[in-house]
């Protein structure tokens, strides 16, 4: 059955109390390897929007009209993660046609989003937790702005990190570690307001 | 790569390249599962197993594959021994495979799994492919088992459910909350990089 939650609420969880990035753990490895430089950080954030938006709606699609009727829910991770990987390959070439410029600035982040854990969790939170259809493009572009916001905040923060004085061992992957916990905890404060498990 | 014996591989994956400590790898489905030691210790099995036996296939079928589209045999191999361990879990462990919810799943995109079949089952043989795989699993199994055995004891009071801390001692309910698990994260990186950094300058 599906959840009765209201879309725009949804969106507003998927943003700020159930980040899924600080709440879930998704999308670590690049979030950390790419939050060194501001540029980049926002230019991968913007094509996790993009992408998430697009896999959540398709792999929504496949799993219901696909493959519920044909009985072969186990399949499901196999499919999903064709399906990704065929969506960005497309987009990467529909992007590089119709805009070199924006080719520029999202192209080569594009093929890390194929790996990137937070769009194959996503679209298995989405098949759990049952959502609609506009639930699941509601959580799917929230969560994509969400971690984009959570990249951004913690490219920023790094960048003031750099003059500060830290212990030797600390630097680095350590001290990124604490600010993202502190980070969590802060997004963690929204969520008296509303809650989506 | 100096040497393939066993024992230095061994060492390389657990001490000196740990996946999680040294290489920040392999963090996404690391977190989210240690809130208790029982759940971790099944997912790191399961993680375990997925790269030891991922490293033997690509091995085994390293010259068959295209070097073009090796990257898409991989994670179509992972997938298929993905699935096999969800399947396992929900026939036999299904609580557990409920409260893992999409984390299982999550192996697939584990960025061990596919650094280690690329970087060394590509080029080595199977039996030594498979074991280098068992220990890069069983380096990530230590720190979150590490990780998962703090949370538990302060969040808890417990170990695999059986009570340690006595009835009077106060949980910590951050402990409990995502944060902690940076933390720990955190500090364990700390630690471990100060020591390291100790033995570098003694030798």
């Amino acid at each position: 059955m599906t959840p009765d939650i209201n879309p725009i609420v949804l969106f507003f969880a998927s943003v700020f109390t159930s980040n899924i990035l600080l709440a879930n753990f998704l999308g670590m490895c690049s979030f950390i390897a790419i939050s060194k430089d501001f540029k980049s950080a926002n230019g991968l954030g913007l094509a996790v929007i993009i992408v998430l938006l697009i896999t959540s709606v398709l792999n929504w699609a496949v799993y219901h009209l696909i493959l519920v009727p044909l009985n072969l829910e186990y399949l499901r991770f196999i499919v999903f993660i064709i399906v990704i990987a065929a969506s960005v390959q497309i987009l990467e070439m529909v992007i590089d046609r119709i805009s070199p410029a924006l080719y520029m600035t999202l192209g080569i982040f594009l093929p890390l989003i194929t790996v990137n854990c937070a769009i194959l969790g996503v679209v298995l939170l989405l098949q759990i937790r049952n959502y609609s259809f506009v639930q699941s493009a509601v959580f799917g572009l929230g969560s994509g702005i969400g971690w984009w916001i959570a990249i951004i905040s913690l490219a920023a923060i790094r960048k003031k990190l750099e003059k500060a004085p830290i212990p030797a061992g600390l630097k680095g992957p350590g001290i990124t570690f604490i600010t993202i916990g502190l980070m969590a905890m802060a997004f963690m404060g929204f969520s008296g307001i509303l809650s989506v498990q | 790569m100096n040497n393939n014996k066993p024992m230095a591989i061994a060492k390389k994956n657990l001490w000196t390249e740990n996946p999680i400590f040294i290489q920040v790898l392999g963090i996404c489905s690391a977190l989210a599962v240690t809130n208790t030691v029982l759940n971790t210790l099944i997912m790191t099995i399961g993680v375990v197993l997925v790269t030891g036996f991922t490293n033997l296939t690509v091995s085994l079928l390293k010259s068959l594959i295209p070097k073009k589209v090796r990257m898409i045999v991989q994670t179509l191999i992972i997938a298929f021994y993905v699935i096999m361990v969800d399947i396992i879990l929900r026939a036999y462990l299904p609580d557990i495979s409920k409260s893992l919810g999409p984390y299982v799943g999550l192996i697939i995109t584990n960025c061990i799994i596919m650094g280690r079949a690329e970087a060394f089952a590509q080029g080595n043989g199977p039996i030594i492919s498979f074991w280098d795989g068992i220990t890069s699993g069983a380096g990530y199994m230590l720190v979150l088992l590490l990780v998962s055995v703090i949370r538990e004891i302060l969040g808890f009071g417990t170990i695999l459910g059986i009570r340690i801390l006595p009835d009077t001692a106060v949980t910590w309910t951050i402990m409990l909350t995502p944060p902690s698990a940076f933390f720990i994260i955190g500090f364990l990186i700390w630690a471990v990089k100060t020591i390291m950094q100790r033995k570098e300058k003694k030798s």
